[in-house]
């Protein structure tokens, strides 16, 4: 006989979270770390946005015409322009003397690369926009292949380990550097891994009048390669390995940091993807590849100065887990 | 030997076989396959070149332009949204007449938003002065792929190699790779006549007053209309040494002396032939397949269209509030005959919208019952539209 506790509609119902901006419904893949980061995101923002959408999973997989599963309003133009479609919005609001505020979205692809011209327009004209980046590190909705913002030596389908390649070749591009040499009032990273932040950093820029951003490190269970009930794990391990560090910019100087009281090795991080399964063979440059990883960790750590001298409630092991009631 | 391979699968290998030395490319549904297959080779070392995986379509085309403006051969890809966002670059390599081949996966352009198949992204850009062939099937497009590469460099102006997304990048068929001593033959070491060497200094992309403009116009018109030449004897030697040919401008299938044809591009043609051979007096209807759309083969159509009554035109794309764009084109091109046959304009498969056997028969009945058609789109369902915009 199963022992699982009878599941009603009604319940799950109720336990939906209020006010979210992205309801139930849509096609994203289990565990999708963006559907998750997009309605904490939603919720912590509010009901007065607009939300501007670049090309990339979360529009394809949240608008099937004829359905929506957005409940503010939602503008999906192109691939490369959502950070520009934002500033118009904007641009209006203000001119009819509207408050609401505007939300820019997009993924790595659609911030790093495609979109980086017009997000970094978007940025230096001061519009009051809240640019959001989902950051996947790869182009998820076209297949898998790699971004800028890809990590070094992770496969994709256009970064392939083969007889003579590691993966991608090049470095996860700073983009939080390059967007806090706008000098922008606050730009910060999280992690769909800590809810709650995600949640704070949401309010703490929706109450700034300029422009603000958010990186979020949302894990893709399809192109990364573990299962979908992973991906806070594995989320989780991206921060506490310094791999991500979720740190707040604020004017271009350093704020805040998440601390990490004991920093993990990177293995325990990259052993849990397929996308880096290659560097555990037993190969002399797999085994370089790691210590280039491991060498990238240990940068972030001193450059943010992420360890933590003493435990602390906001570090990396105490954030939201009161919040979230185990 | 014959592979079964993927569509994208054998484009990429047909890439490899004609060497070039730079690719450069950004994914985009249908067309990420190719590149996928591209990155795969180069992982393996099957496939030396200097792969440049950029940050967009721009960049795409900008640093395949870069390439081949210092001397190397180059190779894009791209389809739909990334076909336009190229199209300022694409409109530039083809002014500064640089020869290269990109491949377009032919998809639908947004919005609404569509990855699926029809013919509007490279329609878009017909006017900029690529050369722009569309393949049937995918040996077709494989041994047009090498074509290419013979083509761009004897005239110096890009081309386009059309194929159908999905129908074609997205089939597997029993394919014949080239072997690559036989493509290595007919596709020599390039050397680009205009190449930035700085033994040789010269400006590309200078500013040019209207003193010399039009001229600059003039000479991409003449060299287009040139490359017809080219682009059919590029077909004849490749049959030569393959034992392949495609028809050179267009293929016509059928009877001689028929009174009616039915002309389209790209895959729709195996349909079309498929649909007539099933209807009675089917055998009796011509099946042009325009492989060349620009230079649009004029005198060639002519010649071709002469004695015919009627032409139905079947594309799937559109002009919208003009109608069919190919339609047009032919008709215009005809209207010298002395007596030109009637061309009816039909649009049909937008956004992927499956292209059924049935469209030759309903073509033919449209042109026998005298419904106006100038143009129409085929196979809209008006039922789903609001009656203001039936
Ligand atoms: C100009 C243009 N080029 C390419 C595409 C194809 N395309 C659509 S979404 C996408 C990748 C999206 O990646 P990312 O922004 O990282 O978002 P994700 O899907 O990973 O959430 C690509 C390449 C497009 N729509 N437009
Ligand atoms: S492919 Fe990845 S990013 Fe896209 S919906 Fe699935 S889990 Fe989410």
């Amino acid at each position: 006989m199963s022992t699982a506790p009878e599941i009603r509609i009604e319940d799950l119902r109720r336990r939906q979270p209020r006010n979210s901006g992205l309801i139930s419904g849509h096609r994203a893949c289990l565990g999708c770390g963006e559907a998750l980061a997009a309605r904490l995101v939603t919720e912590a923002a509010g009901p007065d946005v607009a939300i501007t959408n670049a090309t990339g999973c979360l529009e394809v997989f949240s608008t099937a015409w004829p359905e929506s599963a957005w409940t503010r309003p939602w503008i999906h133009s192109l691939f490369e322009n959502s950070g520009a479609i934002a500033a118009g919005v904007e641009a209006a609001y203000k001119a009819q003397g509207r408050s609401t505020k505007v939300l820019a979205f997009g993924g790595d692809g659609g911030t790093f690369d495609i979109g980086f011209q017009a997000l970094s327009g978007m940025l230096e004209r001061g519009h009051n926009v809240l640019y959001v980046c989902y950051d996947n590190e790869a182009y998820m909705n076209t297949g898998i292949q790699r971004s800028s913002s890809t990590p070094h030596a992770a496969m994709t389908t256009t970064s392939p380990p083969g007889r003579e390649r590691m993966g991608k070749r090049h470095l996860k591009k700073d983009i939080i550097s390059i967007v806090a040499a706008h000098h922008i009032p606050y730009a910060a990273t999280a992690s769909v891994a800590y809810p709650a932040d995600i949640k704070n950093k949401v309010r703490r820029a929706m109450a700034i009048d300029g422009p603000t951003f958010l990186q979020i490190h949302a894990p893709c269970p399809l192109g990364w390669g573990h299962e979908g009930d992973q991906s806070i794990e594995v989320a989780r391990l991206a921060v506490l390995t310094g791999l991500f560090p979720v740190v707040e910019l604020e004017r271009g100087g350093i704020g805040s940091v998440l601390q990490l009281r004991e920093p993990l090795p990177v293995n325990e991080y990259l052993k849990r993807q397929n996308r880096f399964r290659h560097l555990f063979r037993n190969d002399a440059r797999a085994t370089q590849e790691l210590e280039h990883l491991q060498a990238i960790a240990n940068h972030n750590i001193e450059f943010y100065g992420l360890r933590g001298d003493r435990p602390a409630a906001g570090d990396a092991c105490g954030a939201d887990t009161v919040r979230r009631g185990g | 030997m014959l592979q079964a391979l993927e569509g994208s699968q054998a484009l990429a290998k047909a890439v490899a076989l004609c060497r070039p030395q730079v690719v450069a490319a950004y994914p985009i549904t249908p067309q990420t396959h190719i590149v996928e297959n591209i990155a795969k080779l180069v992982a393996d070392g099957e496939f030396r070149c200097e792969l440049v995986s950029v940050e967009s379509e721009f960049s795409a085309a900008s640093v395949a332009l870069g390439a081949a403006a210092a001397g190397s051969r180059a190779y894009t890809a791209s389809a739909s949204q990334g076909i336009l966002l190229m199209s300022e670059v694409l409109f530039n390599i083809a002014g500064l007449r640089v020869p290269m081949v990109l491949t377009c996966a032919n998809r639908a352009v947004s919005g609404p938003l569509s990855i699926w198949n029809d013919q509007q992204d490279s329609m878009a850009v017909r006017d900029s002065g690529w050369i722009q062939l569309y393949c049937g099937d995918n040996q077709e497009a494989v041994d047009t792929t090498i074509q290419a590469y013979r083509i761009a460099e004897r005239t110096e102006v890009p081309v386009m190699v059309c194929v159908d997304g999905f129908v074609l990048t997205h089939t597997l068929e029993p394919i014949d790779m080239p072997e690559q001593s036989l493509v290595d033959q007919y596709l020599p070491p390039y050397a680009f006549s205009r190449a930035l060497n700085p033994a040789q200094p010269i400006s590309i992309g200078t500013l040019v007053s209207p003193d010399f403009f039009t001229e600059a116009r003039h000479s991409h018109h003449a060299a287009m209309i040139k490359a017809l030449a080219e682009i059919e004897s590029a077909d004849t030697d490749w049959q030569e040494v393959s034992g392949r040919g495609w028809g050179g401008l267009f293929e016509v299938q059928g009877p001689e002396d028929a009174d009616t044809a039915l002309l389209t591009l790209g895959s729709t043609a195996g349909t079309l032939a498929d649909g007539l051979a099933q209807i009675p007096g089917g055998d009796r209807v011509k099946v042009i397949r325009l492989r060349c759309f620009r230079p649009f083969p004029v005198e060639a159509l002519q010649r071709a269209c002469a004695g015919l009554k009627r032409i139905g035109v079947i594309e799937r794309a559109l002009s919208p509030g003009q109608g069919g764009i190919v339609a047009t084109e032919l008709r215009d091109a005809l209207e010298e005959l002395d007596n030109p046959p009637k061309v009816h304009g039909f649009a049909a498969g937008l956004g992927g919208r499956d292209i059924p056997l049935t469209i030759a028969a309903e073509a033919l009945r449209r042109m026998d019952s005298g419904e106006a058609t100038r143009f129409a789109i085929i196979d809209v369902e008006l039922d789903k539209l609001p009656p203001e915009d039936r």
